[in-house]
């Protein structure tokens, strides 16, 4: 598949995952979210722009458990837990968080 | 062979029987593909990138080298008699209702094929033995069908004559990907454990820092330095764990718990980032080749750590693969202490350490869950625990019921040899088969909502990397909460009181320096 940003095609894969990490932009990450039917806002920009800094430095997806904690720090001792995560990004914060974030799908048993 | 005397009666409330055949739906299922393997990932793997002109001689010589070969393979197409018996023990079966994934219905996909060309009557009489030409829609037939068989044998267990279903499947799949029709899923992950060594991609930077962070989360909730050693030479045991339990909820709770255990045993243990995946998804595929591989890549870690013993995570294929075929594939592993089981299951350990009481265990530190046992597929029909028969029901069982209050069983006739898969298992974790994986998965939904309703039960346990993310996945379908799976070494690290321990108190803010923070600010553009 592919998506179409103010005229130009950004290539994904079946599952909607950008094949070049290097065109993303915050417009496109909004495009995949209306996809997504997300509604993008300041808390779900927060783990966005947390998965694409945690992947810049270690080439990967940060843990499940590693991003609650940052979310933990930044949003509050409530919101630091699996289930608010997925209020979030319902179809689970690894998988369709990195999908808007334009990073891999994180594979495996996962 | 296992005795026909099943008793599938359970005792009847108002939840349906999990058991229950399905309204029959022909075709139902036909629709159902995984996403296919580009050709890079095929290649990676030894097989053609793509479909080849001479695909069908191809096709028939692949099979007929494994009749040749396998002599497992042949009698199991030589000498069904259509029974029956099988017909309505496959969980997709029953979840679907598609008579395709009637395990017989979906072997004869291939024993037809396999008649035509190899048997005397369906060469000359093919009709009278029901046997089909190979055209592109057969393999398009075994495409969709095999990809919806998780190699779990629950059939198996009730054939009168013993076949097993999922050594046809890998036997399809294995000739499917020699004539470059692989599945992304699974041939996409093998490439990834050759070039980073696990399934998941974590390089060994990753790897050191989750862990380190880990670390610093147990001494924050315990006030004790429990360590989680990457690539120690010298360390005694080598952990080889699905990455997922790096990576996913609930799989790392049970990390911890492992990890904990080694600490109060006193033994000296590492990961290896070269050798960081239990899961052998070569077994899946059928491809004795890349199981051989990756079981290789374990021994070499061994070897260059040094390590006296081997241990495996909880991860139901992992140990389906380690405990038939590392010795054999991977080995020779004289190099390790004789002494101990080679390899050992993580549950044989800390089974092992709380019969010798170094284990400090308060059960009623578990008190809030009400608990059954979820057999993985692989583990109770695949393999074995300990030294006496049916050490792979009994130790997982012994171990929850030394550190829980509250355990119960669910149904007869869907636990032990007779256990039913999660509906993730062989090759079908995957996000483009999520239709089969939840029909797959009800049998077993219904058999936990029985004993939610019998027994008040609020979290089920499972040993296994697929099980775990399945059920995370299914819960929620039916009407569970998502976080009611639980791994068994996380009601361990529960239950445990490690000495000098001091529990974290909850009031107390966390010690958070370590956290990257999040920046708060607009995105500002791609930076990668």
């Amino acid at each position: 598949m592919a998506y179409e940003i103010d005229g130009n095609t950004i290539e994904a894969d079946e599952e909607g995952y950008i094949t070049d990490l290097s065109v993303w932009t915050p417009e496109l990450a909004g495009l995949i979210a209306k996809d997504e039917n997300i509604e993008m806002d300041d808390e779900r920009w927060e783990v966005v722009n947390f998965l694409r800094d945690y992947y810049e430095e270690y080439q990967i997806a940060p843990a499940v458990r590693v991003l609650i904690k940052a979310v933990k720090k930044t949003m509050g001792k409530e919101k630091g837990n699996n289930k608010y995560l997925y209020t979030l990004f319902p179809y689970g914060p690894a998988k369709q968080a990195c999908k808007i974030a334009g990073l891999p799908k994180p594979t495996g048993c996962v | 062979m296992v005795e026909l005397a099943i008793d599938n009666k359970i005792s009847r409330t108002s939840v349906e029987d999990p058991l229950a055949p399905p309204c029959m739906t022909p075709g139902a299922m036909a629709g159902s593909k995984p996403y296919m393997a580009a050709p890079e990932h095929n290649i990676k793997l030894g097989f053609p990138g793509e479909l080849p002109d001479d695909w069908k001689e191809k096709a028939i010589a692949r099979m007929g080298y494994l009749a040749e070969t396998n002599r497992a393979f042949k009698v199991y197409l030589d000498t069904c008699m259509k029974c029956g018996a099988c017909t309505d023990k496959c969980h997709y079966y029953m979840g679907s209702g598609d008579p395709k994934n009637m395990p017989v219905a979906r072997q004869d996909l291939l024993r037809g094929v396999y008649r035509r060309y190899f048997t005397f009557a369906g060469k000359y009489f093919p009709k009278l033995v029901g046997a089909v030409d190979l055209t592109k829609e057969v393999l398009d037939d075994w495409y969709s069908y095999y990809h919806q068989c998780s190699e779990c044998r629950r059939c198996a267990v009730f054939c009168p004559i013993g076949i097993d279903t999922a050594e046809i499947t890998m036997a399809a799949r294995d000739i499917l990907d020699h004539v470059g029709i692989g599945q992304k899923y699974s041939n996409e992950i093998i490439g990834k454990v050759m070039d980073v060594g696990n399934n998941l991609g974590l390089n060994p930077k990753a790897l050191k820092a989750t862990m380190a962070d880990l670390e610093e989360d147990i001494e924050d909730e315990t006030g004790v330095a429990v360590r989680i050693p990457v690539d120690e030479k010298g360390a005694d045991i080598l952990l080889i764990t699905p990455s997922a339990d790096f990576f996913a909820e609930p799989h790392i709770d049970g990390l911890i718990g492992y990890a904990k255990v080694f600490h109060e045993a006193g033994v000296s243990w590492t990961v290896s980032s070269y050798a960081s995946e239990a899961a052998n998804f070569g077994m899946f595929i059928g491809s004795e080749e890349n199981m051989a591989v990756l079981c290789k890549r374990i021994q070499k870690a061994a070897i260059e750590l040094g390590v006296k013993r081997i241990i495996f995570g909880e991860c139901g294929h992992a140990w389906r693969v380690a405990y038939n075929f590392l010795n054999t594939l991977g080995g020779p592993f004289d190099f390790l202490d004789q002494d101990y089981p080679i390899p050992q299951h993580i549950l044989e350990f800390t089974w092992g350490e709380l019969q010798k009481g170094t284990l400090n265990i308060d059960k009623s530190r578990n008190d809030e869950y009400r608990l059954t046992y979820h057999d993985s597929c692989n583990v109770a029909r695949a393999s074995r625990m300990g030294d006496e028969p049916g050490g792979q029901f009994e130790i997982p069982r012994n171990v929850l019921k030394a550190v829980t209050n509250n355990y119960f069983e669910m149904p007869e006739g869907t636990t032990k040899e007779q256990t039913l898969c999660c509906g993730g298992g062989g090759g079908l974790l995957t996000d483009d088969l999520m239709d089969i994986r939840k029909k797959g998965a009800s049998p077993r939904m219904h058999a936990l909502k029985q004993v939610e309703e019998d027994h008040g039960v609020t979290h089920m346990v499972a040993i296994c990397a697929i099980c775990k993310t399945q059920f995370a996945k299914m819960m929620p379908e039916f009407g569970f909460e998502r976080d009611s799976i639980l791994s068994v070494h996380q009601l361990v690290s529960n239950a445990l009181i490690m000495e000098g321990q001091v529990d974290e108190d909850d009031d107390e803010d966390d010690d958070m320096d370590d956290v990257p923070a999040m920046s708060g600010a607009p995105a500002t553009g791609g930076s990668l």
